[in-house]
């Protein structure tokens, strides 16, 4: 992926160049372009006149920054006790089976990103995952499959 | 603005679940393109009562309750029923003659979350008509900052968050606190699995909190606020810009706020994922842009937080709770509640029980009370086995303390917290240890690092209950366990990691049964840990029909149609699904 240089001089200009801006413009650029360049924080760091490590290190703590390229639908799953209790391990198992992939990965033709999350706030009809911001709820194991299939169908279509 | 039609659409999670984000934007949508978005008022709301038949909106002035709804009737009501006031009597709900919906229960109390539901979070007028902002008015214009302290004091308050520390006290400190300027803080980076209390009131009734924000400010002498919101709630976010700058509009944020000399105003700032952000000096590293790593204490954020400042941090539900001491009084509040847990709380319950959700009950009202009178009970008739309080810090409390008041001191007595309201019920289907191993996940996981006996500790406690669960234990863990448990609770510097053992020591003490079973007799009694379970056809009862082979996913069931099915103990992975799609109940777990 290209940096887009217009779009990081945009997100700074927006959000300052204070040190204290940093989180929000990493955060901003990350869920603009899905995820940051190793230029894209090479330019933040110059630009908020900062080590790069510096900008890594803050980058690569938060889980809503990403420092690599995500699939095209990503998919995450509440982790959160009030799901699992539901029998949200077998949903997780579930995906990673169909997918082929760990919790934390990107499936190697670049469709699916499989993510966990903290608590949505639907535990009513846990086991809930997001599908990109499209949420799913009273999961099972067919249910997932259906969902998957909806969603590379319509990618066919 | 007035209004000729106001929509209530419920937003319950089993109604967004069947459809009712799209219903809603179709419904704006279309009246948008009829013109009609200054005649007729949509407010998201909790529940309408029928979420199973969701996505479910009512429509005042006739109080058409409708029901089961799709995009499309959507456009037919809005034609029909908005535009031509003749409502679509299809689409309607129909009271069955059987069963009338179960009241709410009596013995809520509600105060934090009263207004819920009652106004439209982004209409300050609304919030203004039940008495929003009377109580700054009052305090600015009648109180010194100390008569506003004492009130606090008077009213009993403890913080909201987890901890219970009395909010009097931490504003005294601030307020004593030499610094060049001070700040106030809402805490809104809610985590706690399950729990989302703060988010409906952010959502629901913003400016209790940013008038809580203010009164406290004014309290403490800060000019300047900041609420951390978690990026995971984008709503809330959005709804707190629009009560800030509405707020802003009226004067009521800002300089000179009524006439009385004060200034004080709010920023938002967002977190970026990461649970360790809910820890007050964590929190403040995150605003001040960096990793969000927790600092030792002390000193303490009254003397040197936010860039060396002072700086006072509250919860959300904290700050909600002070417009409505300070204008219904001290008295009031302290009226509810026990001798040293004054007022409400709101929980989340979940997990194994009848109706899961948000309730706000006086504190020291007893476990059975929340769990049978206002839950509804244990799920499918099952037998109560624990409930887990105060999030993944907190710990299970076993059956035999269902009649312990909930309040700080009890709960932290038998080995639990009050934390930020998680309300988790087990049933006898939920295995101990299973559940201690997921909170030991959860810990480990969002431990930031720094603290070496956090970090490296709560991995090796969780490799030990892995494995535990999967058949693998040895004599010798438990005690292992316990004093891991002792190192990683006295060299930890937050409380994340002072609070990480506590699943794991609660369940410990109360269900060490459990451990022993699945340790020394390979047996998981709750039969749900894969390891040590084993699902088997009963040739009795198999009909043949095939189904469970053919939805095996590593078709470790062989069989004939219309013969016995047999799996194959090598090859299944325990996942259950043949015991699910069994017409006749045929797959055992042993």
């Amino acid at each position: 992926m290209k940096t887009n240089l217009t779009q990081i001089h945009e997100v700074i200009n927006q959000h300052g160049t204070n040190r204290e801006a940093l989180v929000e413009i990493l955060r901003d650029l990350s869920q603009r372009s899905g995820y940051l360049t190793k230029e894209a924080m090479e330019v933040v760091a110059t630009q908020l006149q900062l080590p790069p490590s510096e900008v890594f290190s803050v980058a690569s703590f938060y889980t809503k920054i990403n420092v690599e390229q995500l699939g095209k639908h990503v998919i995450k799953f509440c982790e959160d006790a009030p799901c699992h209790i539901a029998g949200g391990r077998e949903i997780w198992e579930a995906l990673e089976h169909k997918l082929g992939i760990q919790f934390g990965e990107t499936t190697t033709d670049g469709f699916w990103t499989l993510w966990p999350t903290s608590c949505l706030g639907l535990c009513a009809v846990g086991p809930v995952m997001l599908v990109d911001d499209e949420p799913y709820g009273n999961l099972t194991p067919e249910k997932v499959t259906d969902i998957l299939n909806h969603y590379r169908a319509g990618d066919a279509a | 603005m007035v209004y000729r039609a106001h929509v209530l659409i419920s937003g319950s999670p089993q109604c967004i679940d069947l459809g009712a984000r799209e219903v809603k934007a179709t419904l704006l949508e279309e009246l948008a393109a009829l013109g009609l978005a200054n005649e007729v008022q949509v407010m998201e709301v909790s529940t309408l009562g029928h979420d199973e038949q969701g996505p479910e909106l009512v429509i005042y002035p006739e109080g058409t309750q409708y029901v089961d709804l799709t995009a499309d009737d959507m456009r037919l009501i809005v034609a029909e029923h908005l535009l031509k006031g003749r409502p679509v009597e299809k689409l309607t709900y129909q009271e069955p003659p059987s069963e009338p919906l179960p009241p709410p229960s009596a013995k809520e109390v509600r105060v934090v979350l009263d207004n819920i539901g009652k106004i439209d979070p982004e209409n300050i007028d609304d919030y203004i008509a039940l008495d929003g902002y009377i109580a700054l008015g009052e305090v600015l214009s009648t109180m010194a900052p100390d008569d506003v302290i004492a009130e606090m004091k008077k009213s009993g308050l403890r913080g909201r968050g987890g901890a219970g520390f009395p909010t009097w006290l931490k504003w005294t400190f601030a307020r004593r606190a030499e610094s060049e300027q001070k700040f106030v803080i809402c805490n809104a980076d809610e985590g706690d699995p399950g729990a989302f209390m703060n988010r409906r009131v952010l959502e629901g009734d913003p400016h209790a909190v940013l008038e809580g924000m203010a009164i406290a400010a004014y309290a403490i002498g800060a000019q300047q606020g900041y609420i951390y919101v978690r990026a995971e709630y984008p709503i809330a976010i959005k709804i707190l810009r629009t009560a800030i700058n509405q707020a802003r509009e009226y004067g009521l944020l800002g300089k000179n706020i009524f006439e009385s000399g004060f200034d004080f105003d709010i920023e938002i700032r967002m977190g970026a994922g990461a649970f360790v952000c809910g820890e007050e000096t964590a929190l403040m590293q995150s605003i001040e842009g960096k990793r969000g790593m927790p600092l030792t204490r002390p000193p303490y954020p009254a003397n040197s937080g936010l860039w060396g400042d002072s700086t006072n941090i509250n919860n959300v539900e904290t700050l909600a709770n002070v417009p409505k001491i300070l204008r219904r009084g001290a008295e009031w509040f302290a009226s509810m509640g026990t001798e040293k847990s004054k007022g409400t709380k709101t929980f989340a319950i979940a997990g194994k029980v009848a109706r899961t959700g948000l309730i706000e009950v006086p504190l020291g009202m007893t476990i059975r009370e929340i769990v049978y009178d206002i839950g509804g009970g244990v799920l499918n008739g099952k037998k109560f086995k624990a409930v887990q309080t105060g999030g993944p810090m907190g710990g299970c409390i076993p059956e035999k303390y269902l009649d312990l008041p909930v309040d700080y001191e009890s709960l932290a007595g038998v080995g639990s917290m009050m934390g930020s309201g998680g309300f988790v019920v087990m049933d006898e289907d939920t295995c101990m240890v299973d559940i201690a191993r997921f909170f030991m996940e959860f810990t480990q996981d969002e431990s930031c690092g720094k603290c070496v006996p956090c970090r490296v500790g709560t991995r090796r406690m969780l490799e030990i209950l892995e494995r535990i669960c999967a058949g693998e234990g040895k004599p010798g863990d438990i005690e292992t366990l316990e004093g891991l448990a002792t190192y990683i609770q006295d060299g930890s510097l937050c409380g994340l990691g002072q609070g990480a053992p506590n699943p794991v020591l609660s369940t410990l003490k109360y269900f060490r049964d459990e451990y022993e079973a699945h340790i020394y007799d390979k047996k998981c009694p709750a039969k749900v840990c894969k390891g040590l379970i084993e699902f088997t056809i009963d040739p009795e009862a198999c009909i043949g029909c095939t189904r469970c082979a053919r939805n095996c996913p590593v078709n470790a069931i062989s069989g004939k149609p219309k013969e016995t099915h047999v799996i194959d103990p090598e090859v299944c992975i325990r996942c259950g699904i043949c015991a699910q799609v069994c017409p006749v109940d045929a797959v055992h777990v042993e």
